[in-house]
């Protein structure tokens, strides 16, 4: 039993297992995962697991004959990772992800936070390029430009040190009382709480301006001076 | 030394990637360099043309990653220049038939045997483009003056930066100085100012250029073209050498000259 064991290697990932195979031949590998699996039931018990199976080319139905031994035994199978394009492309047609760990870039990020005091900010230093969601719930400040294409949706305020050309979404869970201010105030287009508005009048100079909600209750961007 | 591999890219279709990545190798063969260019849009193969090479292909990439030739096999030798050659891609498959990690395998065994990889990547951002940017040491971002196009660049420029792969130096392709004088078109300043990256070439617009990827002879060899001289400067920044910036007004007097002329007849 241990020579066959040593075929399968299983670390722990931050979310699931990792089980690596190596070359020997598939009915082997099976077996050998099986009963691997059933010597140590509990420990499998509900686990994610992903599946290395080194340069092992694998079709439809080896995969599916796997998949479903494993969820017999209460295991999810999410990811299949090979070397071979073949077994990738297989992995791909059952809605099996072929890559682990390697997060997509984030291009949306949603920040949790516990204590939701009105103080809570998120602090950005960089620009935010196209294709960039932010999703903070409190304020946040970005020391960079908003690019076209970029959004912010915060429950607070939103200050800019650079320009706005993006979206901007302040006070995104109903304070209508948030305000979004940039150095360089060229939004896509601004929603304060319920309220939106398309691309304010384009500016010939760029000033600092600050938006909120008018006595009226329409979005209004002014000069944002000091006091 | 082992090769730079450099992948040119750009989000938006029709920016004129691969006619610079068949310039840049044209440019960077006939200065001595060994230079390999693999087309990385599989199912839409276009850099055989561009350089000419259509007719000789006989392997391509697939056939390589699949282990039916080997990877010397696949590689076409231009006409003119022996010191540049080309890994087509393949046209009756699609992206998925290689993944990235066939990618770093393919060039990790190419690094040995020239000075520079130049990688084609496919418009957009999936597979395609994830398999063409996942070898390079540096990338090139091409766009156009033309807002949509500057737009997809700063999606890509976020991705690369996701991605570790740096954020990459900008070709603005294809400038119209007229246009820019007369503020229809947006001008390299107005694009830099948005993607705030590193700009390594300007290429002015030019007619040669589309004739030249017709002809598959591409006009960074024609001595006497604007953009082949666009092309070529690029490729020695490439290099690391410090190349000036063409001047694209002297360009412009020399245009209106011309059109007062064309105009008075």
């Amino acid at each position: 039993m241990n020579e066959t064991n040593s075929l399968i290697q299983i670390k722990g990932l931050r979310d699931g297992l990792l089980v690596s195979l190596d070359d020997a031949p598939w009915d082997e590998q099976l077996a050998a995962l099986m009963s691997q699996v059933d010597s140590q039931p509990s420990f499998f018990q509900g686990a994610r697991v992903a599946l290395d199976v080194s340069s092992q080319i694998l079709h439809v139905n080896d995969l599916v004959e796997l998949r479903d031994k494993l969820s017999d035994r209460g295991i999810f199978l999410w990811a299949v990772i090979s070397e071979s394009p073949t077994t990738e492309q297989t992995s791909q047609l059952l809605g099996l992800a072929t890559r682990i760990s390697k997060p997509r870039p984030e291009e949306t990020r949603t920040f949790a936070v516990e204590d939701l005091g009105d103080e809570t900010a998120l602090f950005l230093d960089r620009t935010l390029r196209s294709g960039t969601r932010i999703v903070f719930a409190g304020h946040v400040v970005v020391l960079g430009d908003v690019n076209p294409g970029a959004e912010i949706v915060a429950e607070g305020n939103v200050i800019i040190w650079g320009r706005l050309r993006g979206m901007v979404h302040a006070g995104s869970k109903g304070d209508r009382e948030a305000v979004i201010c940039a150095l360089d105030f060229s939004p896509m287009q601004l929603r304060i709480a319920d309220e939106a508005s398309a691309a304010m009048d384009p500016q010939t100079q760029s000033k600092p301006q600050i938006a909120r909600i008018n006595e009226f209750g329409s979005l209004q961007a002014e000069n944002w001076s000091p006091g | 030394m082992p090769a730079q591999v450099i992948t040119v890219t750009s989000g938006k279709g029709g920016v004129g990637k691969t006619t610079a990545v068949a310039n840049l190798a044209v440019a960077l063969a006939s200065n001595g360099s060994k230079v390999v260019c693999i087309d990385g849009d599989i199912g839409l193969r276009n850099l055989d043309v561009i350089l000419g090479l259509e007719n000789r292909i006989v392997y391509d990439i697939v056939d390589v990653i699949e282990g039916r030739c080997r990877l010397k096999q696949a590689m076409i030798k231009d006409k003119k220049l022996p010191n540049l050659h080309l890994i087509p891609a393949a046209q009756t498959r699609d992206k998925n038939a290689v993944s990235a990690s066939d990618m770093n395998r393919l060039v990790k065994d190419l690094r040995s045997e020239c000075d520079f990889v130049l990688i084609d990547s496919p418009a957009g951002i999936e597979r395609g483009f994830k398999n063409a940017i996942a070898p390079a040491d540096r990338v090139l971002v091409v766009t156009n003056p033309e807002v949509s196009a500057v737009r997809d660049a700063d999606r890509v420029i976020g991705i690369l930066e996701a991605e570790d792969k740096g954020p990459g130096a900008l070709i603005i392709n294809r400038l119209n100085p007229i246009l820019v004088k007369k503020q229809d078109m947006l001008s390299a300043d107005d694009v830099l100012d948005l993607l705030a990256v590193e700009l390594i070439g300007i290429v002015p617009e030019d007619e040669g250029v589309l004739v030249g990827s017709n002809r598959g002879m591409p006009v960074s060899a024609d001595p006497k073209s604007r953009a082949g001289q666009a092309f070529r400067n690029i490729a020695r920044r490439l290099k690391g050498e410090e190349v000036p910036f063409l001047d694209l007004d002297s360009g412009v007097s020399l245009w209106e000259r011309i059109q007062k002329l064309a105009g008075r007849k």
